[in-house]
């Protein structure tokens, strides 16, 4: 299997063995970080850009931290969006980093598509850190590197995810990613954050986090953002949390070892119980761990894909 | 076109790795402290085949790990093809070990520089040894080898394979003519 | 000055002729063999741009554009800067087109002052000076009582509305068709009901005091229904679909390309099934481009902030041919219909015919001519078509309008 993307722009343009690859190198990757000199020389020489128009210091870190594992040089770059719209262009930007001689984009922007955007228009890697609704690839790879690590496969498994579906760049990825490597998802929520069409992708969806968590071999818990102004519909949050919310009395319900995942920061109390959160059944702190060894294999592929073809 | 000759075969194998586990207790005065790590692939079997040999003469069990060197290769950038990369397995200390090094071919020595800077990265050692089932000459890098199954002296034109049960289904050694 | 055309195919649906021509002697003889010849395409809805930003387009280049694609009448959209609002606006665009015009320019004033739904337009004066519709294209009027008041001023003076039907209490900050194309690409979708429940209130209005309302770029399956079922109750309703609406899906933004950021957005596919059965039923009166030149630097960003509006007068036709007449949804007849003689009968102008002594707005078209779309070969000052790099086919031969030959591929 051949990696050719220059890029990684989601889930949904990848096929299963592109996933599979991404997954397999990750597990190689995975044990530099245990060592007592946590780096290897694969990309020295290289420059990785951090553009970042939305605030995130966990992806941005967990970015950053894998580059430099391979050896790489990281430049961080943050900007407002308020701005960037009087100023340069996303491309303009862009075609400057390229003049920089930089080997890779990662980007974080708070517009659906900026990234395949900017992709289209540059010879250099993009890696999209998170786009508006749209993807956020890393961190689906991450949670079903953490999910296949804890069960040993995704196929055959059900997944839940629940929490704001209809916002949420995180789960439109892990519903791409794990219904092309043969898990079945469902998709928990107020029908207000149930996006129209999504059952396209093969997802199921329910309103009863109950029936769900009675079937489920893993839930990734996706953050509540009562904050977020977009003129939509948001369910009153203690209501939420009484009909959504994931407690110790839900878990108890089911299965017993079933995964609990959050792509972080976590609202206590909101989305899940602290008890949940700090309980035997949360992966949430490997994920981040795991975070890791998934950046530093796309990292790794887009530019080793870059190499072959030029 | 290429013409194959068989230079060793199933036995010639066996006999060689045994000779060099002799010579590896032999040299190291026994096998305290001594770890055996083969370089993916086939370095990862042969170093098992010799831990196991190590295991009939002295009844003691060798520490065995596998290295990736993919990272450390300095022809990342120029890879034709694409290297996959494969799980390093060094599940024990290094620090103050007497290592052999173990890869199937020794050619330019670019594999084993590669190795050495990767072995550093996990400790020090008190020694590193190198141990390789064919030596073929043409080296680049001032790099020799302290056991060698076979010396086979080869022009450049041509290649060595090395075949193994674990890997290949066979046990045998080829020099493959290219025309 | 006499030109012949010889041999072509005519064809002239208000006269009830599909025939080859064979005629005597001209100055100018243009062989139309295996051609087809029509009257010049009346287009209703066209943002020339000027005044105001002649950078992304100008009467002169539009009209160039416009002879390219064998339209021969615009109706110029009121929403340029200053808007289309008062005589004197009107009269600054006329001088323009007076000076700069290369086919027939026709102005749509504006519904309310400035286009912001506040306070009705001095719709007489407009009609005075010359305006032939009313309209805020880009906007709809909120007010029910404001637009009752207009339909009604619309009236008393003898002046068309066309209305753009959008409430953006609904469409919000949507930026393309609600639906599953929107939930994978991440993006905030507009749902029909925001069109087709503004086509239902200004019908309703219009109704009421039995003005005329021309709909603008109908998109929708409902709205479609919803003219459908007025017109058969006798309101004096029209519409106009535009290209894209039969030819492009929601499906077709999978790269985020923003030439294809349109308002009303491009429908999911039971809604082009929709268009095209309601052009084929005529419940659809005319096809009209809703060209809408946006710079480069208005495009070639994020989609979320990119401007709504593609080019059209040059593709139009050949869309159409592709999607229409190969399809075999419509007839050649029909297509001249919807494309030439109702805009006109819209309007109110003689125009849209071959008849004896009609004003010679003619165009001569290669239907089988396929060429690739090329964006250096784009007149239009703005090369926003989402058409770029396709395989088209219907090229215009000879654009003659008044007489004259404007165009000639």
């Amino acid at each position: 299997m051949l990696w050719t993307r220059k890029d990684l722009l989601g889930l949904e343009y990848l096929t299963p063995d592109e996933l599979q690859l991404i997954l397999d190198t990750a597990e190689s990757f995975k044990e530099v970080s245990t060592r007592e000199i946590k780096k290897v020389p694969a990309l020295r020489g290289k420059t990785a850009v951090n553009l970042f128009y939305e605030p995130s210091t966990r992806t941005r870190v967990s970015f950053e931290v894998a580059a430099k594992r391979l050896s790489a040089d990281v430049i961080n770059i943050a900007t407002e969006t308020s701005s960037v719209r009087k100023g340069e262009t996303l491309i303009d930007t862009g075609k400057n980093i390229q003049a920089l001689k930089a080997d890779i984009i990662i980007m974080r922007h708070n517009c659906s598509g900026a990234a395949n955007i900017l992709a289209r228009s540059l010879d250099i890697s993009v890696v999209n850190a998170g786009d508006g609704w749209h993807e956020h690839p890393t961190q689906a790879l991450l949670d079903i590197f953490t999910l296949k690590e804890k069960l040993g496969k995704i196929s055959g498994l059900n997944v839940a995810i629940v929490g704001d579906i209809a916002h949420s760049r995180v789960a439109r990825s892990n519903i791409w990613g794990l219904t092309k490597l043969g898990a079945q998802v469902t998709l928990c929520a107020p029908e207000m954050l149930i996006p129209p069409g999504i059952e396209i992708t093969g997802a199921k969806i329910s309103n009863n986090i109950d029936e769900v968590l009675k079937n489920a071999d893993a839930v990734n818990v996706l953050r509540m953002q009562f904050e977020r102004d977009e003129g939509a519909a948001f369910p009153e949050q203690l209501d939420y949390f009484k009909k959504f919310g994931i407690t110790e009395e839900r878990l108890a319900k089911a299965k017993k070892d079933i995964v609990v995942m959050h792509p972080g920061p976590i609202n206590r109390g909101i989305e899940m119980s602290s008890g949940v959160a700090d309980g035997k059944n949360s992966v949430i702190l490997e994920q981040v761990t795991n975070g890791i060894a998934v950046r530093m294999a796309v990292l790794f592929l887009v530019s080793q894909a870059k190499e072959a073809k030029g | 076109m290429k013409e194959k000759v068989k230079i060793l075969d199933q036995e010639g194998i066996n006999r060689a790795i045994m000779r060099i586990a002799h010579e590896i207790i032999e040299k190291n005065k026994g096998s305290v402290d001594l770890c055996i790590v083969g370089i993916r692939n086939r370095g990862v079997y042969i170093a098992q085949r010799i831990a196991a040999s190590i295991k009939q003469i002295e009844g003691v069990d060798v520490l065995t790990g596998a290295l990736d060197i993919t990272l450390y290769r300095d022809d990342l950038a120029l890879a034709s093809g694409q290297p996959l990369v494969r799980k390093t397995e060094i599940d024990f200390d290094i620090n103050d070990k007497n290592l052999v090094l173990v890869d199937d071919v020794l050619y330019t020595g670019r594999a084993i520089r590669a190795a050495l800077d990767a072995l550093i990265d996990f400790g020090r050692p008190r020694s590193i040894q190198l141990a390789v089932l064919v030596d073929r000459g043409h080296r680049e890098l001032p790099i020799r080898a302290d056991f060698v199954g076979k010396n086979i002296p080869t022009s450049k034109k041509e290649s060595v394979e090395v075949h193994l049960k674990e890997s290949d289904g066979s046990d045998e050694i080829l020099i493959l003519e290219k025309e | 000055m006499s030109i012949l055309i010889k041999n072509g195919r005519v064809v002239d649906p208000a006269n009830k002729i599909d025939a080859v021509n064979i005629q005597a002697q001209a100055a100018t003889i243009i062989d139309a063999a295996g051609k087809i010849v029509a009257s010049g395409i009346i287009d209703i809805h066209v943002h020339l741009r000027e005044p105001g930003r002649e950078d992304k387009e100008t009467v002169a280049s539009a009209t160039a554009a416009a002879a390219k694609g064998g339209v021969t009448t615009v109706l110029a959209m009121p929403n340029t800067h200053p808007a289309m609002d008062c005589e004197d606006n009107i009269k600054l665009l006329q001088g323009i087109i007076k000076k700069s015009a290369l086919v027939n320019v026709l102005i749509c004033g504006t519904l309310t002052k400035e286009r912001l739904g506040q306070e009705l337009s001095d719709i007489a004066a407009l009609k005075k000076v010359g305006a032939l519709a009313i309209s805020d294209d880009g906007c709809s009027v909120d007010s029910d009582t404001l637009m009752l008041e207009a339909f009604k001023k619309a009236k008393q003076a003898g002046l068309l509305t066309v209305c753009h039907c959008e409430d953006k209490k609904l469409s919000g900050k949507g930026v393309m068709n609600l639906g599953f194309n929107s939930t994978r690409l991440g993006l905030r979708g507009i749902s029909n009901e925001s069109e087709y429940k503004r086509v239902s209130r200004d019908i309703e209005l219009a109704a009421k005091c039995g003005a005329p309302v021309h709909i603008a770029h109908v998109s929708c399956r409902e709205s479609v229904d919803i003219i459908a079922a007025a017109k058969k109750r006798g309101v004096k309703v029209t519409c106009e679909t535009a290209p894209h609406y039969f030819a492009l899906t929601d499906e077709d933004i999978v790269d985020y390309d923003t030439n294809m950021k349109i308002n009303p957005p491009l429908r999911a596919k039971q809604d082009v099934a929709a268009i095209k059965a309601g052009l084929k039923n005529m419940v659809i009166d005319a096809i009209a481009s809703d060209h809408a030149p946006h710079t480069e630097n208005e495009k070639d960003i994020e989609f979320d902030r990119a401007e709504f509006g593609k080019i059209g007068l040059e593709s139009g036709l050949a869309i159409s041919i592709m999607e229409l007449i190969e399809k075999k949804i419509l007839s050649w007849q029909e297509l001249v219909n919807v494309l030439a003689v109702n805009p006109a009968k819209i309007l109110g102008i003689d125009k849209g015919t071959l008849s004896v002594g009609a004003q010679a707005d003619l165009i001569v078209i290669d239907a089988g001519k396929e060429f690739i779309l090329e964006k250096k070969s784009i007149v239009s000052k703005s090369k926003n078509s989402p058409f770029i790099g396709r395989r088209l086919k219907g090229l215009v031969e000879y654009t003659i309008y008044n007489g004259k030959v404007i165009y000639q591929g």
